[in-house]
């Protein structure tokens, strides 16, 4: 796959599958490209060559009424949330129920109310405006919203980024209950090695726009590859794997 | 196959049967035929979910709603559903048990709102008083050390709002001449009085066109800008950043904007009148046919040097209101999206307003002082 803005070429010889089921991570340095592929699997922007195949269909010359069906499988979680900041915490998350269901309206809060409590907000930050909310919990309520028509593929761009340790560590518990328990595949883009280690099945590192290593945390950190290695036995690469509570 | 997909309820003797898909995008129709549903009113119940291959949250919640109904009535429920899914009704359980149906706060009543609207004018008054006098002060000071005025952004926003604003102003202005000239000249022509198309043109023109045409464009173009390049400043915490580094944010940001205008604004404006008289000069020759000798001729005749002052003494007046405005709420936005547009509307809206509500009153000064 490659993508070039102009003359900067985004990525180039991109190749990754992810299975059914699994949590894969997209790793790498800033600006590496892999927000830019992220936003290409959903249909945000289009690759310049190469092809996409998610949940089975091919990306290429989709019509309006395939790429509807497509969004509504999956789910999408913003690095910034994107929460509509004219509405609030519950009408966000009931947006895309009334959109794309006919359910009834007490069914819609209901469910509303479910997705958020299972996102782990409490239940008044459901009636606030996402401007009165912190950090942590804008980035829930925008995985509420993500969850709201139930997607079997969930999408999560930098989740943990800004949030402090408390927060993050709640964050990685939520996205090993909703693989286990709804059995969701998730693709998160990340760069924060506490999350890789704890969450990810599987990790594909990205440099400067290429694939440099796809394997599990342990295969990557046994790497020869010299810009892998860099990542993972920098100080805080090793720290991170250290930690006497890594249940890997 | 079509059926299968279909999700569906049934009631049969003391058994509700429960089939086909059970998710959100499928359970349209369960949703509405529930209520209605003639569910055995005395007994035990068995509700057999085994036929539903395929559950989401949504689904799992409405069964788990439809048992509690029979249980709030006094019935047991004996619930089956494959093993597969057991998972998930579990967790719908425990997370339904601590999420209550969101209540809609109520709506303030009518005398509410006014009252909240009255407080919201009286802080914003108290607002804009605080940011004036904090800028007057800041002024002040900025004229008893001129050394310390940040020149090259006074220099920078004369290009920007003055410089720049000349095709537009011109524009605009011969074409207000025109208009002028075309609506007084088809009355002068009646009495054969053509030549005073040329008082009309000077007149209208130098006391009060062109200064308000000059200032509602400025005020469109520069207000805005400001409002928008201070708003986004805010959002981007980069006002706080000014303030840390020990820099007033008003002298920086405001002082030279506003010193800018009051420069620019007068200048624009007598750059407006020679405009607005030029093309009231070809409408005349075009149509009534005053010949330029005559026209300019009679001008001079008829205007005095008080009607240009009068003009132009009102530029430094609209500029000192058009980036006061201006900046004022740029300093006012919100953090949110509609923060900056909302805001960069409203000050051309405030601005334009003043501008042609302190036209009218200088007006009326004058003619109460006779000048």
């Amino acid at each position: 796959m490659r993508t070039r803005f102009g003359n900067a070429v985004v990525h180039d010889g991109v190749t990754l599958a992810v299975e059914r089921g699994e949590v894969f991570a997209l790793a790498g340095a800033s600006g590496c490209g892999k927000s830019t592929l992220l936003r290409e699997m959903i249909l945000l922007q289009r690759p310049d060559g190469g092809s996409i195949r998610v949940l089975g269909t091919d990306l290429e010359g989709l019509d309006e009424e395939r790429a509807l069906a497509l969004r509504r499988r999956w789910g999408v979680m913003f690095e910034r949330g994107g929460l509509f900041s004219s509405l609030t915490v519950a009408e966000n998350v009931e947006l895309p129920l009334r959109e794309h269901t006919r359910l009834s309206e007490r069914l819609v809060s209901e469910l509303a109310a479910l997705k958020i409590a299972l996102a782990g907000l409490p239940a008044d930050a459901a009636r606030k405006y996402p401007a009165e909310l912190s950090g942590g919990m804008r980035k829930r309520a925008a995985l509420a919203r993500a969850l709201a028509l139930d997607p079997e593929l969930l999408f999560l761009d930098e989740p943990t980024a800004g949030l402090d340790p408390l927060s993050a560590g709640g964050f990685d518990e939520l996205v090993r209950r909703l693989k286990e328990l709804l059995g969701l595949t998730l693709l998160i883009v990340t760069h924060d090695l506490d999350f890789l280690w704890r969450v990810a099945d599987r990790v594909a590192f990205l440099v400067a726009g290429r694939v440099v290593g796809i394997g599990t945390m342990e295969d990557l950190s046994h790497s020869e590859e010299p810009l892998v290695r860099e990542y993972f036995h920098g100080p805080r690469g090793r720290a991170a794997k250290e930690q006497p509570w890594n249940p890997r | 196959m079509n059926e299968e997909l279909r999700a569906d309820v049934r009631v049969e003797g003391g058994t509700v049967r429960c089939i086909g898909t059970w998710t959100a995008s499928e359970l349209g129709g369960v949703d509405r035929c529930l209520p209605r549903l003639a569910l055995p009113s005395r007994g035990d119940v068995v509700v057999d979910a085994t036929g539903v291959h395929a559950f989401d949250l949504a689904g799992v919640w409405m069964l788990r709603s439809a048992v509690r109904a029979l249980e709030e009535r006094g019935q047991r429920a004996d619930l089956r559903i494959r093993p597969e899914h057991a998972g998930l009704l579990e967790m719908v359980s425990a997370l339904g048990l601590s999420a209550p149906p969101v209540e809609a706060p109520p709506t303030p009543g009518l005398l509410a709102r006014v009252g909240a609207s009255t407080l919201s004018i009286g802080r914003e008054s108290i607002g804009v008083l605080a940011f004036l006098g904090h800028s007057a002060r800041t002024a002040a000071h900025g004229f008893t050390h001129p050394a310390l005025i940040r020149w090259r952004a006074v220099l920078h926003n004369v290009q920007a709002a003055g410089f720049d604003a000349l095709p537009i102003v011109g524009l605009l202005s011969f074409l207000m001449g025109v208009v002028i000239a075309y609506q007084g000249g088809t009355q002068f022509r009646r009495y054969g009085a053509n030549i005073f198309v040329a008082d009309l043109v000077g007149f209208a023109m130098l006391r009060e066109l062109s200064p308000l045409l000059t200032a509602i464009i400025v005020a469109g173009r520069s207000g805005s800008a400001f409002a928008a390049q201070i708003g986004t400043m805010k959002v981007t915490e980069e006002v706080d950043a000014l303030q840390t580094l020990g820099i007033s944010p008003t002298a920086l940001l405001v002082l030279p904007k506003v010193l800018a205008l009051a420069i620019a604004l007068p200048l624009l404006t007598v750059y407006a009148d020679a405009a607005g008289v030029l093309g009231g000069m070809i409408q005349a020759r075009a149509e009534l046919s005053v010949s330029w000798s005559d026209f300019l001729d009679r001008l001079v005749k008829a205007i005095h040097l008080k009607d240009y002052l009068v003009g132009v003494g009102k530029a430094p007046v609209f500029a000192g209101i058009i980036g006061s405005i201006g900046c004022y709420h740029g300093f006012q936005v919100s953090a949110d999206a509609e923060g900056v547009g909302r805001r960069t509307t409203t000050s051309v809206v405030h601005s334009v307003f003043l501008v042609i509500v302190v036209d009218a009153l200088f007006s009326v000064a004058f003619s109460v002082l006779g000048i």
